[in-house]
């Protein structure tokens, strides 16, 4: 079974988020990125299990982005997937086309699953999965914490409100991973060296109109200072909670 | 024509299908337009009509009992175009989320996925939605024709605006093999309330030292009828199973009333929860970065103070 990853780069979770431009585009001086959480710790790595209990297989990762984002995949290689590809543009594309551009490399080269995070942490848009089964014409199991393969059959755990939904579903499908689906790897020496000589291809994006852009960034609401009650009246936080607030 | 997708469980709507009704028909009101719903399970129309939506499109086939993603996109999109649909609305619940980029991709529009508020259509059409987990916020313009919206729950309260809703069977022309997965079974947590439509939640962290220790956290939440909720390192060390975590990589709640007691803030669990209306905080640390945060707090030993809590909760319940 050849597994197809899709990996993003982030802002690291701890980065200042500021913006330039008139507010028009994300300031991204100085800011250190990473492998997107959900999908390094969740989808490679659950990716990589599986190839390892089947002794066979491929697992491949793939990122849509710049030129500078062969480090990132490098990454993804020195955790254990087998080889990778950058799908090169200049320009930051949107879902939409990221999704295209992913679908079509997965059809032409007949992966038989297409994993990505849930969402990535940066415009938390939990589009990308979707719109590349929709490409693709298969099945999309979102938010998925469990996942096992028998054959071409998989069996799945996918969140819903108030618990989870299992399902079966026969390759090939698209999933999007959450916590629950496997543990963080770190990469080792080992990894680490492999890693610089793994394939790692790349091609150029078509890109297209855009369907959507963001014209504008809004810092959040700032929020007034805290309220502070003492241990011993509690029933004043009460009263605010249910006068004041209007919560309770 | 604007039209919204609604779900129900058992016959009975969700909460998210209230809120995006009642978004839809704001919206519908600010563009001049009409709107009508789609529900692909039985629903009670007489309930859809209070809600402002003067047509509903009844399906009305045994296959849509589970939810699968590629099936649901396609009877969607076939009943929204058959219909003159422009705008399309959708929860972004678990369902939505799965839904929402398929039907991008399907009927080429461009999507907003989790918006928080109304469209600005006086130039185009703009609206934001949360991005860096809560971080900033950013405006987004769709350019197609056709355009999708999923509304951020919690984004704004149902509110009832009724009117006569005409229910309209729809058959798709959906083939067995659309249908792409085989449900087996649910594992729902009883009783609980599901964390992502909760109003209000409680939700603790390290400072409660052991699993042993949440009885007071669930006889607070049990008072309140609020869900329970957990830092990543109490979900990460299995005190609390995993759906319980909130923050930048766990879930990302926007509730009304958000209780934090014993964690102590980190940017990342911030993230996901800085958008709760309330934010009361219980840290033993004065300096503790949540109480930046935060509307209400106390310091103080989460043993002592949630006793205390809880009985003045009580006294308000009574």
């Amino acid at each position: 079974m050849n597994i197809l990853v899709c990996v993003s780069k982030v802002p690291d979770t701890t980065a200042k988020i500021a913006f330039k431009d008139n507010n028009t585009k994300f300031a991204s001086e100085g800011v250190t990125y990473i492998l997107n959480p959900t999908d390094e710790w969740y989808a490679l790595v659950r990716a990589l299990e599986l190839k390892e209990a089947a002794g066979a297989g491929k697992v491949t990762v793939i990122n849509v982005g710049g030129a500078e984002n062969d480090q990132y995949l490098r990454k993804a290689l020195a955790i254990g997937a087998d080889d990778a590809v950058l799908i090169e543009s200049a320009v930051d594309l949107e879902p939409f086309y990221v999704a295209k551009e992913i679908a079509n490399y997965a059809k032409v080269n007949c992966y038989d699953v297409v994993v990505t995070g849930k969402e990535t942490i940066d415009y938390n848009s939990f589009s990308v999965g979707g719109m590349i089964a929709e490409f693709m014409d298969c099945a999309f199991i979102s938010q998925v914490s469990k996942w096992d393969m028998n054959g071409n059959l998989a069996t799945i755990n996918r969140e819903v409100e108030g618990g989870e939904e299992v399902m079966e579903v026969s390759t090939p499908f698209v999933l999007s991973a959450q916590k629950g689906m496997a543990e963080q790897r770190l990469p080792n020496m080992k990894g680490i060296m492999m890693a610089k000589t793994k394939p790692l291809a790349k091609i150029a994006a078509a890109g297209g109109d855009p369907l959507v852009t963001i014209v504008k960034f809004d810092e959040p609401k700032p929020k007034s200072a805290v309220k502070l009650f003492s241990v011993d009246d509690v029933e004043s936080l009460v009263k605010a909670l249910n006068e004041e607030a209007k919560v309770i | 024509m604007i039209i919204v997708y609604i779900e129900s469980t058992n016959g009975h709507l969700k909460k998210s299908s209230l809120e995006v009704m009642t978004y839809s028909k704001k919206m519908a009101t600010q563009m001049a337009t009409e709107v009508a719903a789609i529900c692909l399970t039985p629903c009670d129309a007489s309930l859809v009509g209070e809600y402002g939506i003067s047509k509903l499109y009844q399906a009305s086939d045994a296959r849509f009992e589970h939810f699968d993603s590629k099936a649901f996109t396609k009877a969607i999109a076939e009943i929204f175009t058959n219909n003159g649909g422009k705008v399309l609305v959708l929860p972004f619940n678990q369902n939505g989320k799965a839904l929402a980029p398929r039907l991008s991709v399907r009927l080429n529009a461009g999507l907003v996925n989790g918006a928080n508020a109304l469209a600005n259509t006086s130039n185009g059409f703009v609206i934001s939605k949360n991005v860096f987990s809560g971080k900033a916020v950013a405006n987004y313009q769709i350019h197609t024709d056709v355009k999708i919206v999923s509304l951020a729950s919690n984004s704004i309260p149902a509110e009832k605006n009724p009117t006569s809703c005409e229910v309209i069977p729809s058959a798709t022309s959906l083939s067995d093999t659309d249908f792409s997965t085989k449900y087996i079974k649910s594992e729902l947590v009883s009783g609980d309330i599901p964390l992502s439509e909760a109003d209000l939640v409680v939700s603790a962290g390290r400072g409660l030292k052991g699993p042993e220790n949440w009885g007071m956290i669930e006889e607070c939440a049990k008072i309140l009828g609020a869900a329970t909720a957990c830092s990543r390192a109490v979900a990460d060390v299995h005190w609390r199973p995993h759906h319980e975590h909130v923050g930048q990589t766990g879930l990302a709640i926007s509730p009304n009333l958000y209780i934090a007691v014993g964690i102590s803030g980190a940017i990342q669990h911030l993230a996901g929860v800085s958008s709760s209306k309330t934010i009361v905080v219980i840290n033993t640390d004065p300096e503790a970065p949540f109480f930046k945060a935060a509307d209400y707090g106390i310091v103080g030993d989460a043993f002592e103070v949630m006793p205390k809590f809880n009985e003045a909760l009580r006294k308000l319940k009574a």
